[in-house]
């Protein structure tokens, strides 16, 4: 497996160059309004220019004109900062989207003409941007597909790395739920019809660019509520910083218009209203990052909310399918061959079950020679299969299938051999029983291999709080040997769709988040169900609009990174407010004795930092304030680390670093600065 | 150590060892458990309840509830207006005193129904005893009021999933009568035994040792001062409060009061634990609001029984500490103590002079009032501290990487949103009036001469003690104001009516919000709101958010003062 890295650089310089164009324009009135913290500043900017150009027509008690140009400047520089913010977080989502979208775009299709209400079979080639949804398209080997679409007819490989980063070529067909195709990966043999399931512009790819441009990203219910809290604070700000003028008045302390703006600028949460659109689209990007389109922001959030886990057992826990492991050779009966019987019966059998007998029976099936071989079929019924020829008849099945098989002839199942069935039951195995001419032969020990490190992720998720839950159709004896060793917390056995559903009902009804994976389009309701639903790539068209997110590699432990992402989201929001606000305790010593020392100089006793001068303070204060948020941009886009350790030690943890870090940073940081500006003064 | 400290930490493991079975108490009034109370007090409930035509066993949702304490509210106020504006020829007025202007009159109607006490008249000659009289229910019916909103917030914070949050008239009857009146009582004959007047009739005439003849005012003061302290009300029955050898007479009441005006509100904490059977939950909010009551309190009784630098400067020796302003039988600690306690339970009485201490103890009397939730008034205080949970629940909730939940519920925008407003409005009433005011004093200063007994900052600091005051439903006066005008009257009354109302209004609604939500599961992922790092947590945000914000309002006043003195 050879994984495609999409690792780009956190500032690289052609989107630099792009998010820095885009932090101008982005200052305009209109999209400024939509972040209430930082529109206040703009207003702010607006009045510090007009005091400025009042200055500089003669106004002598508001400062010298350097010192007010300069604090313009520097809330100039804030808004650019915090715009910059969000617009490299949208260029580097766009250039992850782009990436992806590069490969479908004006891909010649092989449109399929229709006349009247008839598909005739001419070809007309158009560009993939002309598709309409509900158009059929040829693809033949070498070709690229042009469009997300469902197989109508036929059967092909498909070679899948440019989407998944897969080099191993997937096969897909017509009917089943490996139908679905994605523009942009190629086919390398036979040839399928499509039938195109989006319109232009529409397919997941193209929502989630536009979600991360901004065009149509609404605000995630969490991120209104924060919205609301930064508001809040910015409220009791402007009354402290309003209610300041009588209080200066009655003290006969002046203050200028500089130093008000300044004081509201430093104590409305900044740091944290400049950052936070840029850490919504971090998420999304991040969720991109890990090949999964996600269809709305919220999707992403609420997945650091789930509760419960529904994994299916098949390549997720377990690998692929169960294999062959053990022969157990039925007494008196030469274990060549059985293994020559074993191996006969598996000849026509594809499925991966049928070839691991012959991979552990270490033969090559061709080297035997069978006259007229005819291969029974594995039917519901019989629940076996197996072949005929000359006149022996070989059968392998389940163990109460081949028992009625050969107790009809009038034979006997050896006790060895059903003990042998039953151990390999009782330790999670399947038993397959082989027979020739209704005689016993012995049993095909197969069993599940549980994924290496799967457990300690297990263990990890049940740290975050989180339950697993398996969904097999094994029976419940072999799901719960199977849920034990891999560590699920609870397993669902002989699973009918259904149940699925049912499972996630009660999980829901007491107050829990399910997510689940599925790829079937009879998974789709479970999906649609689920709070939140990872549908494969690979999956139906139906399971893919059902669910909220589709995961591009089809790789089902995705899940598990989904839930990590959403919960950094979430930190990474928690983690910044706070500092945010902590930053404030540190500004308040720094520009409330400014304002004051000149008239009372017994207040020079708070200015604890021991600031140059009411000037240099100030000047401090917002060059700090401002220059925090690009420190912090890296840590919006990669987002905090979630670390499994508990509720209670993670807000202690992020509580020292974000909090307590929060209180001391700015102190250092604003005496650091006042020490360089008072060289210039 | 100093008898005075040894004083103070007594009444204060006084108050511990009291507050906690009284908190089981109240748990089991509120959830209709059986007491010993029932067989006197389940008649006379009855009664109330049949007189009024209430069924004491409808429930109601969030709104219902507030309706109905709006409503009683309102039949109080209009009474109040009609009894202190008639007074003078009304019966029970034995001194002849006269009615009230109707500005007095709804500035102190308000303030009686709002538990705030905030008293712009002198009892003994601005009341009758009717008057008084009805003062003295109100005291019983606002700490009831108080009392009932937060058993409904408590109820509401136990349920899952329910907009059936009990009845309100059977948790307010309860509390005034199964909570306030025998408490009261037991007060009352203990001021009795110390020489407080308990009478309806007229003043008395006594003899000095000089020679003079003075009137002494009488009245029923032991009830009215009994509630007044037990009901965080804090309106003395005459002018100087507990100040007055009447209503105060010796140091065993003084401590009997200290140790009643926290008591309910922190036998509230307690009673939250019982309730939601989440002891360490109780415990840990006790401990928040007991860490921030020390920070106010230790400082206080260091600068005053150090004494005012001022006075050292000038080579005067004060051994018994800063005694200005201050009763010589209860001494500077046990003032300082007083002064902290009533700050911040918004009880308002005081037994010394909150204008003449120092300007450290001053500021901090004033920061527990803009807090008004270390402890705070009996049943409000905590609904102002749950307005600081669901504060910290958001934000921490987000460290931990979760959508934020209390309890089981999610916080949503919704409820943010009443709870940034709630947070918001106690520093908006008191900046915005103190900058109204300064604004009138500053340009015209001349004309407004006689509102301020002080120059500079400490008349700056008279004024924002007032308005906080008013916004705290605390009472107390820094003094020295001269508010008896229809400006401090109006001003203060409409302070004091939106501070009471909207900060019951937001709690029970977001709690009655939360109560109808579905309710999560606690799982390993879920904060825990009932650990020392969540306390911090809450105490931190009231520190940035509720006590930062008066730091520039403070400079200008106290601390300009504080480091002035020399």
């Amino acid at each position: 497996m050879s994984k495609k890295t999409t690792h780009t650089k956190l500032f690289e310089s052609s989107l630099v160059k792009e998010a820095l164009k885009e932090s101008f324009i982005k200052l305009s009135p209109s999209k400024m309004f939509r972040n209430p913290v930082m529109f206040t500043v703009w207003i702010g900017t607006i009045v510090m220019a007009g005091v400025c150009i009042w200055i500089a027509q003669g106004e002598k008690n508001q400062g010298s004109l350097a010192y007010n140009i300069t604090v313009t400047a520097v809330l100039l520089i804030t808004l650019l900062f915090a715009n910059f913010a969000e617009a490299i977080a949208e260029a580097r989502g766009k250039a992850q989207a782009d990436s992806l979208r590069k490969t479908r775009e004006d891909t010649p299709a092989k449109l399929i003409q229709v006349i009247g209400e008839m598909y005739v079979n001419e070809i007309k080639i158009v560009p993939s941007s002309q598709l309409n949804k509900g158009d059929l398209f040829l693809c033949e080997a070498g070709d690229i597909i042009p469009s997300d679409g469902e197989i109508i007819e036929g059967l092909a490989t498909i070679d899948e790395s440019a989407i998944t980063g897969e080099s191993a070529p997937v096969i897909r067909e017509a009917g089943g739920d490996k139908s679905s195709v994605t523009g942009g990966t190629k086919v390398l043999s036979d040839a399928i019809k499509v039938k195109v399931t989006t319109d232009p512009g529409e397919s997941f790819l193209d929502k989630m660019i536009a979600l991360v441009e901004g065009a149509s990203r609404q605000k995630t219910p969490n991120e209104i509520a924060l919205t609301i809290l930064l508001a809040g604070f910015t409220l009791v700000f402007i009354i402290v910083t309003v209610t300041l003028k009588p209080f200066a008045d009655y003290a006969t302390t002046p203050i200028t218009i500089a130093a008000f703006i300044s004081l509201f600028v430093c104590l409305i949460p900044t740091t944290i209203g400049g950052l936070l659109s840029a850490i919504g689209i971090a998420g999304m990007d991040r969720a991109l990052r890990a090949n999964v389109i996600t269809k709305s922001g919220k999707a992403v959030e609420t997945a650091g909310d789930v509760d419960v886990l529904l994994l299916d057992k098949t390549g997720t826990i377990t690998i692929g399918n169960r294999k062959a492991t053990h022969f157990h050779v039925a007494p008196g009966v030469d274990a060549l061959h059985f293994t020559q019987c074993a191996v006969l019966s598996s000849m026509a059998d594809e499925t991966p079950e049928g070839k691991s007998i012959i991979e552990l029976a270490g033969v090559n099936p061709s080297t035997y020679t069978v006259n007229h071989p005819r291969y029974i079929k594995f039917t519901a019924e019989t629940r076996s299969s197996g072949i005929d020829f000359d006149h022996t008849r070989i059968r392998k099945g389940a163990s109460d299938a081949i028992t009625k098989l050969v107790t009809s002839a009038g034979n006997a199942v050896p006790p060895q051999v059903d003990d042998a069935v039953k151990k390999i039951s009782s330790n999670g195995g399947t038993p397959l029983v082989v027979s020739e001419n209704e005689k016993v032969l012995g049993v095909i020990e197969l069993q599940d291999i549980i994924k290496p490190g799967i457990s300690e992720r297990f263990e990890r998720l049940r740290k975050m709080g989180i339950k697993t839950v398996m969904v097999t159709g094994d029976n419940p004896l072999t799901a719960k040997f199977i849920a034990e060793k891999a560590g699920v917390d609870d397993f669902i056995a002989e699973a009918k769709p259904e149940d699925k559903m049912n499972y996630i009902r009660k999980e829901q009804t007491s107050g829990r988040l399910v997510a689940m994976m599925g790829d079937g389009t009879n998974d789709a309701p479970a999906l649609a169900q689920a709070d939140v639903g990872v549908a494969m790539n690979s999956g139906t068209q139906a399971a893919k609009e059902a669910g909220n997110m589709v995961d591009l590699d089809n790789d089902p432990t995705k899940l598990i990174e989904v839930v990590e992402i959403g919960k950094q989201l979430l930190m990474t929001r928690g983690t910044l407010t706070t500092f945010s606000i902590a930053n404030d305790v540190a500004k308040y010593f720094a520009i409330v004795p400014a304002l004051f020392i000149t008239s009372i100089p017994a207040l020079q006793s708070i200015n604890i930092m021991k600031l140059h001068s009411p000037e240099s303070a100030i000047l401090s204060a917002v060059i700090f304030n401002a220059i925090i948020i690009p420190l912090l941009i890296p840590l919006a886009l990669r987002g905090v680390a979630y670390k499994p350790i508990g509720a209670s030690a993670l807000l202690r943890r992020n509580l020292l670093i974000y909090g307590l870090g929060g209180v001391l940073v700015p102190f250092i940081g604003i005496k650091i600065i006042d020490l360089v500006i008072q060289s210039f003064l | 150590m100093n008898t005075e400290i040894t004083g103070v930490i007594a009444m204060f493991i006084l108050l511990l060892l009291l507050a906690i079975p009284l908190g089981r108490y109240i748990g089991k009034i509120f959830t209709n458990e059986k007491t010993w109370a029932d067989k006197i007090f389940t008649p006379l409930d009855n009664l109330f309840y049949k007189l009024s035509g209430i069924n004491s066993s409808t429930q109601m949702n969030w709104k219902q509830h507030l309706l109905a304490l709006l409503t009683i509210n309102i039949v109080w106020f209009l009474l109040s207006m009609l009894v202190l504006t008639n007074m003078s020829w009304l019966p029970l007025n034995p001194d002849g005193n006269p009615s009230m202007s109707a500005d007095l009159a709804f500035n102190t109607t308000v303030s009686f129904i709002s538990n705030t006490n905030l008293q712009h008249y002198s009892g003994e000659t601005g009341m009758s005893y009717l008057g008084q009289l009805v003062l003295m229910l109100f005291q019983f019916i606002s700490a009831g009021c108080g009392m009932a909103a937060c058993a409904v917030v408590f109820v509401a914070m136990k349920e899952r999933t329910t907009d059936q949050l009990g009845n309100f008239y059977f948790y307010f009857v309860r509390s005034c009568t199964r909570i306030l009146l025998p408490l009261s009582l037991v007060l009352a004959i203990i001021f009795l035994f110390n020489g407080t007047p308990m009478t309806f009739e007229g003043k008395d005439t006594t003899t000095t040792l000089q020679g003079d003849t003075v009137q002494v005012s009488r009245g029923p003061v032991a009830a009215f001062v009994a509630i007044k302290q037990l009901g965080t009300n804090g309106g003395g029955f005459y002018g100087p409060n507990s100040t007055h050898p009447l209503e105060n007479p010796n140091y065993f009441t003084n401590t009997v009061e200290t140790v009643a005006i926290l008591l309910i509100p922190v036998a509230m904490v307690f009673a939250l634990g019982y309730i939601l059977k989440r002891k360490k939950l109780a415990w840990v909010i006790f401990g928040v609001m007991l860490l921030g009551f020390l920070l106010l309190l230790v400082p206080s009784i260091i600068t005053e029984v150090k004494g005012n630098p001022a006075i050292t400067t000038l080579g005067i020796r004060q051994p018994m500490g800063s005694m200005e302003g201050k009763e010589v039988r209860f001494g500077a600690a046990a003032s300082a103590y007083w002064a902290i306690n009533t700050t911040c339970t918004s009880n308002g009485s005081v037994n010394a002079m909150h204008d003449s201490m120092t300007p450290a103890t001053g500021m901090f009397a004033m920061l527990g009032m803009m807090v008004n939730a270390f402890f705070g008034g009996v049943g409000v205080g905590f609904l102002n501290f749950y307005i600081f949970i669901i504060l910290a629940v958001f934000i921490s909730g987000l460290m931990v990487g979760r959508t934020p939940e209390f309890l089981g519920k999610k916080i949503e925008a919704k409820e943010m949103k009443i709870a940034m407003i709630i947070a918001l409005l106690h520093p908006f009433l008191i900046l915005v009036g103190t900058a109204i005011a300064s604004h009138i004093y500053a340009h015209n200063p001349t004309a407004y001469a006689a509102w301020l007994n002080n120059p500079g900052y400490h008349g700056f600091s008279e004024m924002l003690y007032e308005y906080t005051s008013s916004s705290a439903n605390n009472g107390s006066g820094f003094e020295g104001l001269g508010d008896n005008t229809p400006f401090w009257n109006i001003s203060c009354g409409i302070v004091i009516l939106i501070g009471r109302y909207l900060p019951i209004i937001g709690p029970v609604a977001i709690a009655g919000m939360l109560a109808n939500k579905k309710f999560v599961p606690e799982s390993a992922g879920t904060l825990k709101t009932d650990t020392g790092t969540f306390g911090l947590m809450v105490f931190a945000v009231i520190a940035i958010v509720a006590a930062l914000s008066f730091f520039p309002a403070l400079a200008l006043g106290p601390i300009a003062e504080h480091f002035s003195l020399k």
